[in-house]
């Protein structure tokens, strides 16, 4: 679930925040306690708390005293946002770069793509 | 706020042998912290010096706010379980009972709850228990004293790794709900590396590192490709234990990288692996190729 890659707080928040974007942790709901997120992924509460208050800074949760922490509205479009704004740096730039080195053309590229989106039957370029 | 643990200087000498050179740390409130370091670095002793088994030759150690052997205001608020723990020749709940009045926190709840954890039959004398059923022993009692200081050293011997991760688990549960000072040592690190807030590393009686745990995570990076890329990239970076293949090359940066630096090595077409806490330790505590090569030609 965790790796080595990049301090354990951010890891929480990160997986939070996908949880949200993706809409498995809808607006106004609960998320869970830093003692809880501690419990599952076995990671000491304190960094579970750290990873919460990434995302309280940020907007996406805001805390309801005595009752816990929420997911803020309007955080799902924003965290959407952030992400196509990352979309080219995160998997535009290293699949072109690749591309390069093998001699796909943009054309070529291109046609990957539409050929890729077609038999998942999802994106239509 | 008075630190839980708080230590200064503390040096201890057997026969001319240092076992602690100078060791200097403080551990505020509730946290888990990992003491780590080689066989005979002084973990041990250290552990047994806070616990008032032992003494310093000299330094300063407070626990609680007082010195481990003068005062009688911290007895039953420090616990320290041993790697192969001896207790008197009784049976599991007997030994459990004379805990029970030690400790003003204990938890016969807890206790009870972490004898089914573990499989202890409590009418067995601890005699003739295995090893792993007398450690399991010792972490049952380490938990269920509550103590505001709780000190492992080693606690795993003989017991499995499912043994352990229940280890894990409970000792994680009952401190989200009565947080306390926790400092384990272990040469497990990769286990238990989630739980622990802090790092200390010993080597040869001294403290060669000591950070927050999720500080060091992708802090350490391997790098590995082409030689000349590599060299390139590890120019004017602090690194260590360089290996050469035909063209190939890989080296230890030690340092976070940025973005940038991320982007420049996917253009050199490097391949980069974080280490794990595990190898960070190894390399903090397993004396550098380059220093060990200035001691031989010393």
């Amino acid at each position: 679930m965790l790796d080595e890659s990049a301090p354990i707080f951010s890891q929480v928040a990160e997986q939070l925040a996908d949880q949200i974007a993706d809409g498995g942790l809808a607006e106004g709901e609960r998320v869970p306690s830093s003692n809880e997120l501690a419990a599952y992924y076995r990671i000491n509460p304190a960094t579970a708390a750290k990873g919460i208050n990434v995302l309280t800074d940020e907007g996406v949760l805001e805390k309801r005293r005595g009752i816990g922490m929420f997911v803020a509205a309007g955080a799902r479009q924003r965290l959407l946002d952030e992400r196509r704004k990352r979309f080219t740096e995160r998997y535009i730039e290293p699949m072109v770069a690749e591309a390069g080195r093998l001699g796909i053309d943009a054309e070529a590229l291109v046609e990957l793509v539409r050929a890729y989106g077609h038999t998942q039957g999802g994106v239509t370029v | 706020m008075t630190p839980a643990i708080s230590v200064a200087g503390l040096t201890r000498r057997y026969r001319g042998q240092l076992a602690l050179d100078d060791v200097t740390f403080d551990i505020e409130g509730a946290s888990i912290t990992g003491l780590l370091g080689r066989n005979g670095a002084g973990k041990t002793t250290l552990l047994r010096i806070i616990a008032a088994q032992e003494f310093a030759s000299a330094g300063r150690v407070r626990v609680l706010g007082a010195s481990p052997v003068q005062s009688d205001a911290i007895a039953g608020r420090v616990v320290l379980i041993r790697e192969d723990q001896t207790f008197p020749e009784l049976r599991v709940c007997q030994v459990l009972r004379v805990a029970s009045l030690f400790y003003p926190n204990w938890s016969a709840e807890l206790a009870e709850a972490l004898l089914a954890d573990f499989d202890l039959p409590p009418n067995r004398r601890v005699r003739k228990l295995s090893r792993g059923m007398r450690s399991a022993v010792g972490m049952v009692i380490g938990l269920a004293a509550r103590a505001e200081v709780t000190l492992f050293d080693e606690p795993y011997a003989g017991l499995d790794p499912v043994a352990r991760q229940i280890f894990y688990d409970r000792l994680l549960a009952d401190y989200a709900v009565h947080p306390r000072t926790v400092l384990i040592s272990t040469h497990l690190i990769d286990e238990i590396a989630g739980l622990l807030e802090r790092m200390v590393v010993i080597d040869r009686g001294a403290i060669v590192l000591d950070a927050a745990a999720d500080d060091l995570r992708g802090s350490v990076t391997s790098v590995r490709g082409p030689a000349l890329a590599v060299q390139e990239f590890a120019a004017g970076r602090h690194t260590c234990g360089r290996r050469q293949l035909a063209s190939q090359e890989s080296v230890v940066v030690i340092g976070a990288l940025a973005a940038l630096d991320l982007a420049r090595a996917r253009a050199l077409r490097l391949s980069l692996e974080p280490l794990s806490l595990q190898q960070v330790v190894i390399h903090a505590a397993g004396r550098p190729e380059t220093d060990v090569r200035d001691r031989t030609s010393a």
